[in-house]
């Protein structure tokens, strides 16, 4: 029977082997493709400035709280011979339930991994793409037809094929190679990995880096397409947008957009080139468009742009996935986690802010100017319009293929950390060998994978597990870590566990922010994003994600979309199998509280 | 790019660097920090063959 003082059992020996590889192991699962191209993106569509204030204020009450107790909590499930997000709850929080409530920080893990591996093998293919032919592509017409058939955009069944240039044998390469490491254990896999992959990834970035912002104005017929106007498009505070009138919503709808007023003279981005496609509209249509400037202050009041860099914390970070969790709770009990937490979370924000947002939207701007960058996504800007710049690029193809391996690297080192809660919880639960655990996780990882593969018109079935999983779930059990901590442990006790063995000290002022401010926050911004971006409030409708799943009357009719509908189901049978494995645990029932373990 | 854009970039830039600077300095000059703990992984297959070489 095991108790608080009871010493680890099972699967607990596995450790980490030092210091240095736990925080890069931690940074490599927090590191991924959102540092280097979905970050630039947000910024850039938020006018820089006001984002990166929302990003700023939300990594302070959000980021950094959740990242210290997800820290702290792991440790002290680990100290209590618990290594999964069921176990670890369950020894911590004397509520019978809680070791249900602990499967989600599994099912996260394990839903994102069966589509990030699949982006993952994007990230190779193009990469060995570079490095063996090059792309030549005239337009982005032909970079986005490429990527299209690359993934199978066009029809379900479309990317099941096998070639250099098709992603069948690239999605076989990165299941293998994840598997192969995390079958290696702990510090002999996933650690080392990280210890090589993450300085790498980092050094390869630099290069790239002093490339991007050594292009200068390399078509002397456009001066206005420069490094400068790259990074002021993505940094300057004002945004300016042109935007049309909707009769149909009774609103006005941006359909362009720019952030450097006066700057960009001449270019359609600017605001010279906005003004005169408003007067063309206006002749056209008379009150049917207008340009529209956003201050940094107004930009600030609107909640799409919280919204935006709250998220973007969560995925940068790696915040309430449940890996934090399950890497945490490897240490010793006198293992410092303050230090190293801050250390992990400081090195992913370098890579974020100091590499990815200097890198993606400045080199894309420099070929295309503001127009052709302006309100695009993180997969168009990465896989449609980089491939061209690399082609215009001076030896594009070296920095082509070293930009793709970077990704692959960043995808890489977040796949590993996204198998082994899973691995740890069928070891926990099951009393599995590590082969076998890697052997079964294989097996349903492989389901889900081949489904999104399968799936892939339109991409139907990744963004849908990515807004459920990825992001629902993630909101959830953020809030429920948060509130363990500060709340049923209590923030006295969090603190006094956080600081044993710690190389510094959490200000105290994070006190209040846990206890009160991060909750608050979180509420706040999942109450906003429910209403905003699943209801559809101010006008815009029900998402697209709800009617995928009940269909819609207006304004088109459509029935449930199957793939939607199955890959839901996938998330829901995913979590009752694993709940009726946890409820089978003879551990998990048998556990103890002690006294001094809080209320329950 | 506007003198608002440059400063917020510095900023920016200048925050994330400095504090990946201070952790690693701080990670290095704590004698506790850089020590090398004994890994120790019963279930891998190195390690298994680690135990049985013993």
């Amino acid at each position: 029977m095991a108790t608080p003082d009871s010493p680890p059992t099972q699967a607990s020996p596995e450790r980490w082997s030092s210091r240095w590889g736990v925080i890069l192991a931690v940074a490599g699962s927090a590191v991924g493709l959102g540092n280097y191209l979905r970050f630039p993106g947000l910024a850039a569509k938020y006018g820089g400035g006001a984002f990166m204030l929302a990003y700023g204020i939300s990594f302070l009450i959000i980021g950094l709280p959740i990242c210290w107790a997800e820290w702290t909590l792991g440790r002290m499930g680990g100290a209590r011979g618990f290594n999964s997000a069921p176990g670890i709850l369950n020894a911590l929080w004397k509520w019978p339930g809680a070791k249900y409530v602990g499967v989600i920080g599994v099912v996260i893990p394990l839903v994102i991994y069966m589509y990030y591996v699949y982006i993952e093998a994007w990230c190779l293919g193009y990469a060995v793409n570079y490095l063996f032919s090059g792309f030549q592509f005239h337009d982005v017409k032909e970079s986005t037809a490429f990527f299209d058939a690359f993934i199978g955009a066009s029809a379900n069944g479309a990317a099941l094929h096998f070639g250099r240039e098709s992603v069948g044998w690239y999605v076989l390469i990165v299941m293998l190679l994840n598997y192969y490491f995390i079958f290696r254990g702990l510090s002999q896999g996933i650690e080392r990995f990280c210890r090589y992959a993450l300085p790498a990834l980092v050094l390869i970035a630099l290069v790239v880096l002093v490339r991007v912002l050594t292009l200068g104005t390399p078509d002397p017929s456009h001066a206005e397409r420069s490094v400068a106007n790259g990074l002021g498009f993505l940094w300057n505070p004002d945004k300016v947008e042109l935007q049309q009138f909707s009769p149909e919503t009774g609103q006005w709808v941006p359909i362009h957009e720019t952030s450097d007023p006066g700057l960009l003279s001449g270019d359609a981005g600017s605001v010279a080139g906005l003004e005169e496609r408003a007067a063309l509209l206006n002749e056209r249509v008379p009150n049917s468009a207008r340009v529209r400037v956003y201050p940094f202050w107004e930009q600030l009041a609107k909640p799409d742009l919280w919204l935006a860099a709250a998220s973007q914390i969560f995925f940068s970070l790696s915040v309430g996935f449940g890996v934090i969790l399950n890497y945490a709770s490897y240490l010793r009990k006198s293992d410092d986690v303050v230090l190293s937490g801050l250390t992990a979370t400081a090195a992913n924000e370098f890579c974020e802010v100091a590499q990815g947002g200097m890198i993606t939207v400045p080199a894309a701007v420099v070929y295309f100017g503001v127009a052709g960058v302006a309100g695009i996504g993180a997969y168009d800007l990465g896989f449609k319009v980089l491939p061209m710049v690399f082609v215009a690029m001076p030896a594009g193809r070296v920095f082509g293929f070293l930009f793709f391996f970077l990704l692959f690297l960043a995808a890489n080192t977040s796949a590993l950390s996204l198998l082994q809660p899973g691995v740890a919880f069928l070891e926990e639960a099951l009393e599995l060998e590590r082969k076998r655990s890697v052997a079964l996780l294989a097996i349903m990882t492989m389901v889900g994978t081949g489904f999104v593969w399968y799936c892939s018109r339109d991409l139907k079935a990744l963004s849908t597990l990515d807004f459920w999983a990825g992001t629902l779930l993630i909101y959830i059990f953020s809030t429920v870590q948060i509130i363990l901590f500060a709340w049923i442990i209590g923030v006295d006790r969090g603190f006094r566990e956080a600081h044993a063995g710690a190389a510094i000290q959490i200000p105290r002022i994070f006190r209040c922010v846990m206890r009160f401010l991060c909750p608050a926050f979180l509420l706040a911004v999942f109450v906003a994003w429910l209403g905003i971006k699943v209801i559809g409030l101010g006008g815009q409708g029900l998402s697209s994600y709800v009617t995928d799943l009940i269909g819609a009357d207006a304004p088109v009719s459509h029935p449930p979309n199957k793939v939607a509908v199955a890959a839901v189901g996938l998330i829901i049978v995913l979590m009752m199998f694993l709940a009726v494995i946890t409820s089978g645990v003879k551990r998990y029932h048998d556990y103890v509280h002690h006294d001094e373990e809080g209320p329950s | 790019m506007t003198t608002g854009g440059w400063i917020i970039m510095i900023i920016s830039v200048g925050s994330v660097v400095s504090l990946l600077i201070g952790c690693v300095w701080k990670v290095l000059t704590t004698p506790r920090e850089t020590e090398h703990l004994r890994g120790v992984n019963t279930h891998t297959p190195d390690r298994d063959r680690e135990i049985s070489s013993n």
